[in-house]
């Protein structure tokens, strides 16, 4: 389920009618409060595990993310992060809290988790093929294998880890932390047809498998057919086929002068692993303006950082060579015009076009699906763009047996998506082996426990860090460019982990709110920091969002609405800046507001296995 | 007692004043009073009044006497000047305060023992004296501060937490400002900033001795089923005369009401209040009818509120006194010394 879809607790408000009382009873009411959680696509609890973090229990706050997101090491150097923009800071002050840093934390300074791992129950007959050994298929196999199943993946690689072992760097993320935590999946009894190319889905199925999983990636990097592309085939590179030769040992050096075309995250990996391997110039070329460059800006600044030019609004003519050899590319300059609906052409600026020189050029445009080896008769269908008829929510594909997830499912993401799908396809590989209706979803598992231990203590740290994001420490530059394996991003010390941790906000501790012991005294009112409560006549939503202290524009951040109260008011609370410092509930005298802690855990397969 | 100091950070939307200030810059040190206790929301109905105004809090002094209420200049206007007075004295170090320096606002904050009891004599000489200042008293009928003893101001028909029976007769210390003759008396309820903050701005701009009696309830002491000063009872009981909306002089008034139900009044720095009459048989202007009305009312088991009496001709103890309009601590040393020439007239007339 997308998040952004749904519109939880609010009841029907109807248009031009009073505010309903807000439903706190529905599990995603409090949830969207987490933003991070929130916005997370496995819906990791991020404010529990950073709170174990200030408390030195690394090895739960490991197990936390576990649960979730099956790669806390990996994730805590590569996650794209969607939780950090959604991050409640950033609406507070500035910058969002460095969840994903503190992740890593987790993962550098656990101790033993053996003893943590699931019991694997006895095999029960059931086979399940997972077709590619990237992020998706591996937490189906994570998932399925300790209830029992006996779960086969297959790879055309030698190893496991899909593109996070083909694709993403060394200086972003060491082998050993990648072979730890795949390698925890592949020991839950995994059978491995690695170094195995599928060319037949239909002969995977001929097997007997009781359910096939697909996830093979977005495995094609798109061409750049202009003038000269053929002649130049020799220094011409598809990013992604360039990043897996030289992770897999087959490519070790560059020319000297390499311009990398593409403004994304494989073109950040491409100019920074040319830097290393003998690039000396290297520029990175976008058609599109700078800030519309869809590389993470995190992404661009470790760029940046390490000298590498970013020109912007060029868009390559001609791939310039002499004597058959690449000599440069030529680039019409260009510049975005917008029209009145916003949307951005780019209208040539009529200058010459420019000149670079290089000796290689890599090209980092976009990657595609590619399913050359699934058979289009066997009852799966593909849409118009040659894409799988894939189930939002069930990851079924109009083969009752066939599910996808990950990069096959809906194009490329990332791995936390992948990860939030291989966790849903397992859950509905499950229900179609037990017999049940796959579009029946187990509730989310949630607890909502009052964090009160005394008059004004709780038992979270409610005093708000008025810190600055901290920086993680960085590699030597000149050593970090001297070897590609060595990592570039030091992480957190313990030090600054703690630091860092004290700036969450702690927003699932929840402010919840009793209507009948509210006497009205306003002490809640006065007291907020952030002029979040307001007591007001009620009022259709759009004129109570104008009415209260601090009009609430923000229209994604709920408003929480109570009963009727004697004086015929009710209380609104703009859930949009509430530091969830508690000040409320220690102010009123009635104990109307509590602060609760409301945890969120997603159903995983393991959870309808052992209930009803 | 909260633990925590208030976080720093503020709505990112918060609006500014002229100054380019918050409201939560009028703020004071985190509240020590009991949860719930109705003198915090006084407080924050000075810090919204002094950021409407876009007062510069160094140019203002707070003063108090002992009591619960008598704490609370702690938590509002951390960069005003402040005076913690004894018991009861809050008014004499006030009118010693104005004539030294005429250029600062004064808020005096008591509570009703504080005010009623130990120190009648003061605020019946204060007010009479037209000291220029906002003098608030925050009203719950009991001593919270010494553990909730009824006060002077507690209704006799109000009983005690445990059902005590109180035996004395209640002072009405708005009935007596007026009495007295104070130029700005008005009551309000803690629970009520809608009404509160026109007043607290009103009175501020006032020249002369502005009072007002603020209800306030004492939610550890007197706030149950039987009080008079509980947030319920004063809820169910109170009867708005006058509804006050203090205009800036750079606005014009734009709501229109029915005619003879508005009355404008200009304020010495130009600002207009406009009243509204809640009630078409009071006025504000007639010192007897609104003494007579109150206590009628309150016969009747009513609590009147709203702007009680207003009267913008009266001199102010300074005017009174025929002093100098410069503030003497800025008076040097020739301002000070006569002359030998006028000192040997007072010499002579005097001998
Ligand atoms: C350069 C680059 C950098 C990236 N950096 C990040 C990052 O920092 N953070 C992030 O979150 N995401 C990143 N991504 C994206 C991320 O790697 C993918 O979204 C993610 O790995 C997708 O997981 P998946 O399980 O769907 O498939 P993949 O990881 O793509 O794994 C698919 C596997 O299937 C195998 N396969 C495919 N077809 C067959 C077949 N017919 N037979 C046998 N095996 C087959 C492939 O060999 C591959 O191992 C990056 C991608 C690229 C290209
Ligand atoms: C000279 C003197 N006498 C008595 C006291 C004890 N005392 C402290 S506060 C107080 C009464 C305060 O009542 P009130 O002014 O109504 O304040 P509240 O606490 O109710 O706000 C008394 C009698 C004192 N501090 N000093
Ligand atoms: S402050 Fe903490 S809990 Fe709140 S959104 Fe940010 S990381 Fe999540
Ligand atoms: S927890 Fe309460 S007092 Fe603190 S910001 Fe949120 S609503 Fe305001
Ligand atoms: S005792 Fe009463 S007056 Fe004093 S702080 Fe507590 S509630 Fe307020
Ligand atoms: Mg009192």
């Amino acid at each position: 389920m997308s998040p952004d879809e749904h519109r939880p607790g609010a009841g029907a408000n109807a248009p031009g009618t009073h505010m309903r009382p807000t439903d706190i009873t529905d599990p995603q009411y409090f949830h969207k409060v987490v933003d991070c959680q929130w916005a997370c696509p496995a819906h990791t609890p991020v404010p529990e595990y950073i709170r174990m973090i200030a408390q030195g229990r690394y090895t739960d706050a490991y197990m936390v993310n576990w649960e979730s997101n099956v790669f806390p090491g990996i994730l805590g150097r590569t996650c794209d992060r969607p939780c950090e923009p959604a991050c409640r800071r950033v609406r507070v002050e500035d910058k969002p809290v460095a969840i994903c840093r503190l992740k890593r934390v987790a993962a550098d300074y656990r101790g033993d988790i053996e003893h943590l791992m699931p019991e694997i129950a006895s095999p029960n007959g059931r086979r399940i093929a997972c077709i590619g050994g990237g992020p998706a298929s591996l937490t189906v196999a994570r998932d399925l294998a300790p209830l029992g199943y006996h779960v086969v993946v297959y790879d055309r690689d030698a190893k496991g880890g899909g593109m996070m072992r083909s694709q993403i760097p060394a200086f972003r993320l060491p082998q050993s932390v990648l072979d730890e935590e795949v390698d925890r999946i592949l020991d839950f009894g995994i059978e491995t047809r690695f170094d195995t190319d599928v060319t037949s889905l239909q002969s995977v199925l001929d097997e007997g498998y009781d359910a096939v999983f697909v996830g093979t990636g977005a495995p094609r990097g798109r061409d750049l057919q202009i003038p000269g592309r053929d002649e130049v085939a020799e220094n011409f590179h598809i990013g992604i086929d360039w990043l897996m030769s030289v992770a897999f040992g087959h490519t070790d050096t560059v020319g000297r002068r390499v311009i990398v075309l593409g403004g994304g995250n494989t073109a950040m990996d491409c100019c920074r692993t040319a830097m290393r391997l003998g690039g000396e110039d290297v520029k990175v070329i976008v058609r599109s303006p700078f800030e519309e460059m869809k590389a993470s800006p995190w992404e661009i600044e470790d760029a940046q950082r390490e000298d590498i030019e970013i020109l912007n609004n060029h868009v390559p003519l001609e791939f310039v060579h002499e004597n058959g050899r690449l000599v440069g590319v030529t680039f019409e300059k260009v510049r975005p015009v917008y029209d009145d609906t916003g949307r951005r052409r780019l209208v040539p600026t009529g200058e010459e076009p420019a000149f670079f020189p290089c000796d290689d050029v890599l090209c980092a445009i976009g990657q595609e699906n590619h399913f050359p080896w699934i058979e289009r008769d066997i009852g799966l269908e593909f849409d118009k763009w040659d894409m799988p008829v894939v189930d939002r929510v069930t990851f079924r594909s109009t083969h009752p047996r066939v599910f996808f997830g990950g990069d096959a499912a809906f194009g490329p993401e990332n791995i936390i998506w992948a990860v939030a799908h291989g966790h849903q396809a397992a859950i509905s590989i499950d229900r179609l082996c037990e017999g049940r209706d796959l579009s029946e979803r187990l509730a989310p598992h949630v607890t909502l426990v009052s964090q009160k231990m005394g008059m004004h203590e709780w038992s979270y740290h409610n005093m708000i860090s008025e810190d600055q994001r901290y920086l993680v420490p960085h590699a030597d530059k000149a050593l970090a460019l001297g070897d590609i394996r060595m990592e570039v991003e030091l992480g957190f010390d313990e030090r600054l982990g703690f630091d860092e941790a004290m700036r969450c906000l702690n927003c699932d501790v929840q402010t919840v709110f009793e209507t009948g012991r509210c006497i009205e005294c306003d002490a809640c009112v006065d007291v907020c920091p952030v002029d979040c409560i307001n007591f007001i006549n009620n009022a259709p939503e759009p004129e109570l969002r104008q009415q209260i202290r601090v009009p609430a524009l923000d229209e994604s951040q709920d408003l929480y609405v109570s009963d009727d109260l004697p004086t015929g008011r009710v209380m609104v609370k703009d859930e949009d800046v509430c530091l969830h410092c508690g000040l409320c509930a220690e102010r009123c005298p009635t104990a109307a507001w509590d602060m609760k802690k409301f945890l969120y855990h997603e159903a995983k397969a393991q959870n309808q296995r052992l209930g009803p | 007692m909260s633990f925590v100091s208030k976080p720093r950070f503020h709505h990112p939307r918060l609006p500014r004043n002229s100054l380019g200030l918050t409201r939560r810059d009028y703020e004071g040190a985190m509240s020590t009073l009991c949860a719930g206790c109705g003198h915090d929301s006084v407080s924050a109905a000075i810090v919204e009044a002094c950021f409407e105004l876009d007062l510069p809090a160094h140019r203002l002094a707070k003063l108090s006497g002992i009591g619960c209420s008598s704490k609370t200049p702690t938590y509002f206007l951390s960069k005003s000047h402040g005076f913690n007075s004894v018991h009861g004295r809050m008014a004499s170090v006030a009118t010693g305060a104005n004539l030294a320096n005429c250029d600062l606002t004064y808020v005096g904050v008591s509570g009703d023992g504080d005010t009623a009891s130990i120190g009648l004599g003061q605020f019946a000489h204060a007010v009479r004296r037209q000291v220029d200042m906002l003098y608030v008293v925050e009203n719950n009928g009991t001593y919270g501060l010494t553990k909730g003893q009824f006060s002077a101001t507690n209704d006799r028909v109000s009983v005690g937490r445990k059902g005590q029976r109180n035996a004395f007769e209640a002072i009405d210390l708005a009935v007596m400002a007026i009495q007295l003759g104070a130029s700005f008396v008005a009551r309000g309820f803690s629970g009520d900033k809608d009404q509160l903050v026109p007043l607290i701005k009103a009175a501020l701009t006032h020249k002369g001795f502005a009072f007002i009696d603020v209800i306030s309830p004492c939610v550890t002491f007197n706030n149950h089923y039987g009080s008079t000063k509980s947030f319920e009872f004063v809820r169910d009981h109170e009867h708005s005369v006058l509804a006050t909306d203090y205009v800036p002089y750079h606005e014009t008034i734009t709501a229109s009401y029915a005619e003879g139900e508005v009355i404008d009044v200009t304020l010495h720095n130009q600002c207009r209040l406009r009243l509204r009459k809640l009630d078409s048989d009071y006025d504000p202007g007639d010192p007897v009818g609104a003494v007579r009305y109150i206590m009628d009312r309150q016969a009747q088991g009513e609590v009147v509120t709203g702007l009680l009496y207003l009267d913008t001709g009266d001199e102010d103890l300074r005017g009174k006194l025929e002093m100098t309009s410069r503030p003497l601590n800025s008076l040097d040393e020739d301002a000070l010394r006569p002359s030998p020439e006028v000192l040997e007239a007072i010499n002579v007339s005097l001998r």
